[in-house]
């Protein structure tokens, strides 16, 4: 990664958490499916997805929850500690297929995006709070939730 | 479709119920296959010279690597969560959705460890929605370490319908 570290000064109320992109396919499901053991048929069966009112398959919730935790952990760096991470999945989001063995068709991508909401210091750590969610290509929050750091900080003896 | 409240004394009886425990050992093989799933080169989770040099000593989990669904402590394939949606199918409710997650991280989990899941039925409420009425289900996961430390904790929501 050889990222700069982020420090608790670096950061004030309204401060963007570093942005980013995912796009969701269906090999990547495949892979969420096999990775998390979830096994569920409403992320990979047609006629089942459709049974299920949510028209075709959908992408796994967790995944998006997962997607946030790889948004934080990349902004706060090894330094930075993830305390809390929350999420609710709001509205579906659906997968692009795959044109070759390793390609996607055109598409979607998704942002993973946040903001500082607070900053304080509590027991000598360094405390961020965060709203955090993913969007989709009309801007529209399907994954909206929240997270609580510890940031290392600039001055000494914490 | 469904008439009454969802909420039926066979949901709440189960209410506060307890899974057995359920252990997960925390492989190295399988931290690194689920950050490729999700597309996350951190080296934490796959270079082990790399990570011996961390702070964390070890190969580390993504956040919620542990979390539900990977290992919901006996709950998804469980005799709890089994016994949970069959009080809620019997219902009437045909479709269950993941609302969403609260995870609460205390300790580092790393490659090597081992965690003893417990899962419990925290609650059930009943809301109405756009097509009708839908029930809210609590689940919540607590993760103990091979030290009997507690390193994590999860809330999960089923939405119900």
């Amino acid at each position: 990664m050889a990222k700069k570290q982020l420090y608790y000064e670096d950061v004030e109320v309204g401060s963007e958490v570093t942005p980013l992109a995912k796009v969701a396919t269906t090999q990547m499901l495949v892979k969420w499916a096999g990775g998390s053991g979830d096994f569920n048929p409403l992320h990979y069966e047609d006629s089942f997805a459709a049974s299920m009112m949510v028209g075709s398959p959908i992408v796994h919730g967790a995944l998006k929850r997962a997607w946030l935790g790889h948004l934080m952990t990349d902004w706060i760096g090894e330094e930075g500690t993830l305390k809390k991470l929350s999420c609710q999945y709001r509205a579906m989001d659906y997968p692009r297929k795959m044109k070759t063995m390793t390609e996607p068709h055109e598409g979607d991508t998704w942002w993973c995006k946040g903001t500082v909401t607070g900053k304080r210091v509590e027991d000598g750590e360094h405390i961020v709070e965060c709203n955090i969610w993913v969007e989709n290509v009309k801007g529209e929050k399907t994954t909206p939730g929240s997270a609580v750091v510890v940031l290392p900080s600039k001055k000494r003896g914490r | 479709m469904t008439e009454g409240s969802l909420v039926t004394d066979k949901v709440t009886s189960l209410i506060g119920q307890v899974s057995p425990p359920a252990i997960l050992q925390v492989e190295a093989g399988a931290i690194t296959r689920y950050a490729d799933a999700i597309d996350d080169p951190n080296p934490l989770y796959r270079d082990v010279e790399h990570a011996r040099k961390s702070r964390y000593g070890e190969i580390t989990c993504p956040p919620g690597f542990f979390g539900w669904p990977i290992k919901g402590g006996g709950l998804e394939a469980g005799e709890l969560m089994g016994k949970v949606l069959g009080a809620v199918f019997e219902s009437g409710l045909m479709r269950v959705l993941d609302g969403g997650v609260d995870f609460d991280f205390y300790l580092p989990v790393r490659a090597g460890d081992t965690l003893v899941v417990y899962g419990k039925f925290v609650d059930a409420r009943e809301r109405e929605g756009r097509s009708g009425k839908m029930l809210f289900l609590t689940l919540e996961q607590t993760y103990l370490n091979q030290n009997g430390d507690m390193v994590a904790k999860a809330r999960n929501t089923l939405i119900c319908s």
